[in-house]
């Protein structure tokens, strides 16, 4: 440790640390604009200069190593001046266009040079003008706004994975780009809007919609992937004009993945507004009394036991637990909520979950990924994967397809699940590296489980990790991952086959006579056997819908109050941040309206006694922004099932990242990007 | 050739010669830092450009060949490519001329030089490169012969002591295919006074002894 004076007042400060991390230790400001804490040191834009003594000139604190017994002056006249003159420097070719710069109001420049900079400039020859480059259909550029902090390049570099950003040319003619023109293959690139401290990078939704002022904001979570990245929901009136990543330091630090952050335009299109009810075979809009009213009389027809009930990947906990409420109270046990059919052992927590956690990443020391594509199914994850494999202390390996591009080095084992069981006998050379490694890793795809022996490849997974000693007290090496932010919760809230119940596949083999559809939209609905009374609840007409004979509008999860768990069993809230659309109402108070037509007994009558009940049902629930650490006690594994394990090669659920769910289905943005990334790659908007 | 009609190839691979020089030069760093022989890389493309095409430049598709040899992200060699300005990345005419206008050079005379350049390269000024695609003419800052400025630099070569005539003559041999001999248009040797020692002469000469 080293002691360190900043403007008389003492800190301790770790060794290493650089005079920067002293004056926020002893909370002073220091301006900056090309730090960043999370990216590497570049000490070029000078903004963050303050006076060390003994040092004949100011000294950039960003890259200044700390000393013991140094004294450092934040607000001494040579600190002042200094700032003063690198702002005037920074604004030499900066242009004045803050009135039209959608940066204005949230704009580091901006505010420094308010706080920092002089009075005017004196530069009076003739400004610079960059060229704008394209960067893909989500990144806006205005490159002569540009200061040159090369954050952009360091993100893509280091966190992103994808060195295709740098800076070309020299001195006065130097420019930030890909020289090549061509989008950025990231799925994380709206993090550069967020990382870039002027106007240069900016969204290109968002470009010329509002002011930060004018927006209210919400706390929620990123559902659309099973991260659960902390977001904040931007509104005015009734429309989300953009989402936000906040810092969570134990799930997405401070980034957050394109399509949870641009697919919000998919909520204003193909929603369902209304109720509709099928008449004469064809869907008609209908009044709720008179879709309730229908959905009565024929659920009362039908005995409870051929009644089922399928949740979505994007529920919320509370509509899962009220639904399953209802069934048992119409007495019917067939629940499912694994629409992909993945043989999960639901008898205990740690079969299904990401138990070393997300924040354990950064203590893992091998990770074998098995049948998934962690950049595709959650790319802050794989940030966060990318960010321990380039400390170099990460050893990665991958079972499943070859060529994925993961963003860091991966051996690739081979495709076929076979394998797993040959690396639990000990065979082959990663098997060495997990049994030395202190903490390690196995990643289990969620759709490594969905197929025939997908109990076999969980048990052979669990049996794998136990042998190389990734289950220990102290250390849970057994991580399932799954795809969207509501399937943990459904699974927590219990929405599964209950004794004697049917599964899935049993309610679409003619098992039920009627089917509630909770958000389901994540597989065929022509498998619904014909005669089946399809229930649709839900809030896009995306699959499903067309397939209903009542469809009950429901909320979007910027619509509602709900709860959240994510892959690693992190049970989250977000909160209602705009009205559902039209006629359509959050889905707990359908689901306890329908309850009270149909004359089921239901002990809530707010969300708080909805959430009491689901705290009583699982505990889990009760532990709201938190998680059940620790290590594995019991290192017993899930039943294997009756199907052997098959040499068969995985495949990855996701081919297409942008449009993966119903609500990035709908939105134009994630159009534009699937047909960019995916289809045809050509530009649509030439830099020029 | 006109350099108007050098446009961006569409591939690039590296002649024998080429490889020949890059064993050489990747043999100088230690394994798994061979990105460290990117300048010497593009230089080598540059060179294989002027043998191959008459244009000795750096197409954006030979940088992605260096990349790929050094196992590089392409944009960290386009960024060293476009910082260094002795990389061509335009296509350049075959004799490049590069006039020092630094300090001592325009002193002795540089702007003589380039009127030179303008008038028998057939060029309108800096950065432009002639009708007949023989000459490209940059400013370049000081080359570091000051002693015997000014300077003109064709391609790799210096030519020094110029003034207006003698670089005309220079201009119209290389159109003739000529490569006169580098070094000072006066007949002196290296940066030797003109017309012999002027000092120290009581000192004997080491092989009167």
């Amino acid at each position: 440790m080293a002691k360190v004076t900043v403007d008389g007042i003492e800190v301790e400060v770790p060794n290493g640390a650089t005079v920067l991390q002293a004056c926020e230790a002893a909370a002073k400001e220091i301006p900056r604009f090309c730090y960043h804490e999370r990216l590497s040191v570049a000490g070029n834009c000078r903004m963050c200069l303050v006076e060390v003594e003994k040092a004949p000139k100011p000294v950039a604190s960003c890259a200044y190593p700390v000393a013991d017994g140094m004294k450092v002056f934040t607000d001494s006249t040579m600190v002042r001046n200094a700032r003063r003159n690198v702002m005037e420097f920074l604004l030499i070719n900066h242009p004045l266009d803050c009135p039209i710069c959608d940066q204005g109001g949230e704009c580091d420049l901006q505010d420094q040079a308010t706080a920092y900079g002089g009075q005017g400039g004196r530069y009076v020859e003739e400004k610079r003008a960059v060229k704008d480059k394209y960067m893909g259909p989500l990144v806006k550029t205005i490159m002569t706004r540009c200061i040159q902090c090369t954050r952009c390049i360091r993100f893509a570099t280091e966190v992103a994975g994808v060195p295709e950003l740098g800076a070309t040319g020299r001195g006065e003619n130097m420019q930030i780009g890909t020289y090549v023109e061509k989008a950025l293959t990231t799925e994380l690139s709206g993090n550069l809007i967020d990382i870039c401290p002027v106007g240069a990078l900016t969204s290109r939704p968002y470009a010329y919609v509002s002011r930060p002022w004018e927006l209210r904001k919400t706390d929620s979570v990123d559902v659309l992937d099973a991260v659960g990245a902390a977001i904040r929901i931007d509104t005015r009136g009734p429309e989300v004009l953009r989402i936000l990543p906040r810092v969570n330091e134990d799930v997405n630090e401070e980034w957050m993945a394109d399509r949870g952050r641009f697919s919000f335009d998919g909520l204003k299109r193909k929603r369902l507004d209304r109720p509709w009810v099928r008449k004469d075979g064809k869907l008609r809009q209908a009044s709720w009394e008179e879709a309730l009213a229908v959905v009565t009389d024929r659920l009362k027809a039908i005995p409870g036991g051929r009644i089922g009930a399928v949740a979505g990947d994007l529920v919320d906990a509370e509509s899962a637990f009220a639904l399953r409420e209802l069934m048992i109270g119409l007495g019917s046990a067939n629940l499912d909520c694994r629409q992909d059919g993945a043989r999960l052992d639901l008898s205990r927590r740690d079969y299904y979950l990401f138990n070393s956690g997300i924040a354990g990443i950064d203590e893992a020391d091998a990770l074998l990924i098995i049948g998934s594509d962690p950049r595709r199914e959650a790319p802050v994850l794989n940030a966060r994967i990318r960010k321990r494999w380039s400390s170099g202390a990460l050893k990665v390996a991958t079972i499943g397809p070859a060529g994925l591009d993961l963003t860091y080095n991966a051996e690739h084992l081979g495709e076929g699940a076979s394998l797993i069981a040959d690396l639990a006998a000990g065979r082959g050379d990663f098997a060495e590296v997990l049994k030395t490694a202190k903490k390690p890793m196995i990643l289990l795809g969620r759709a490594a489980t969905a197929r025939a022996d997908g109990a076999a490849v969980l048990a052979a997974a669990w049996d794998l990790a136990r042998s190389v000693g990734a289950l220990t007290p102290e250390w849970h090496g057994f991580n399932l991952l799954h795809l969207y932010g509501g399937q943990v919760g459904a699974l927590d809230a219990g929405f599964f086959p209950g004794p004697g119940g049917l599964d899935l596949a049993a309610m679409l083999g003619g098992g039920v006579d009627a089917l509630w559809l909770l958000g389901a939209d994540g597989f065929e609905p022509g498998l619904i056997p014909a005669g089946t009374f399809v229930i649709y609840q839900g809030h896009h007409g995306d699959r499903a819908a067309s397939r209903a004979d009542v469809i009950l509008p429901g909320a979007a999860y910027p619509e509602k109050d709900g709860t959240y768990v994510n892959t690693e069993g992190r049970v989250q809230r977000g909160y209602k941040a705009i009205f559902p659309p039209g006629e359509a109402k959050e889905d707990w108070r359908i689901i306890r309206a329908a309850g009270a037509a149909l004359e089921v007994p239901m002990a809530f009558d707010t969300l708080e006694a909805l959430r009491a009940r689901m705290v009583e049902a699982n505990p889990v629930f009760g532990l709201v922004e938190g998680r059940v650490e620790g290590g594995c006690g019991d290192t017993a594994g899930p039943a294997a099932g009756e199907v052997a394990l098959a040499g068969e090669g995985f495949t990855l659920p996701i081919t297409n990242y942008w449009q993966a769910d119903t609500i990035s289905r709908a939105s134009d943005t994630m159009a534009e990007c699937a047909r960019i990334y995916l289809g045809d790659t050509t530009p649509k908007l030439a830099a020029e | 050739m006109s350099a108007h009609h050098h446009e961006e190839p569409s591939s690039f691979a590296f002649d024998a010669e080429s490889e020949a020089q890059i064993a050489k030069i990747l043999a100088r760093y230690p394994e798994g830092k061979q990105a460290s022989g990117v300048i010497p890389l593009l230089y080598v493309v540059q060179k294989q450009m002027g043998r191959q095409t008459g244009s000795a430049w750096v197409p954006r598709v030979a940088m992605d060949q260096v990349a790929l040899r050094l196992s590089m992200a392409p944009i960290r060699v386009y960024e060293v490519a476009t910082f260094y300005f002795m990389f061509n990345t335009k296509p350049i005419g075959r004799f490049h001329l590069q006039v020092c206008g630094t300090t001592p050079c325009w002193l002795r005379g540089s702007d003589e030089v380039l009127r030179a350049c303008k008038d028998a390269g057939h060029l309108a000024g800096y950065g432009d490169t002639s009708e007949d695609g023989l000459f490209t003419l940059s400013e370049v800052e000081c080359l570091g012969g000051c002693v015997n400025a000014p300077i003109l630099q064709v391609d790799d070569d210096y030519y020094e002591d110029l003034d207006y005539d003698s670089t005309v003559r220079l201009i119209e041999a290389l159109k003739r295919g000529e490569r006169p001999r580098p070094g000072s248009a006066k007949g002196r040797l290296c940066s030797a006074p003109e017309g012999g020692p002027e000092t120290l002469l009581d000192i004997p000469l080491v092989e009167e002894k």
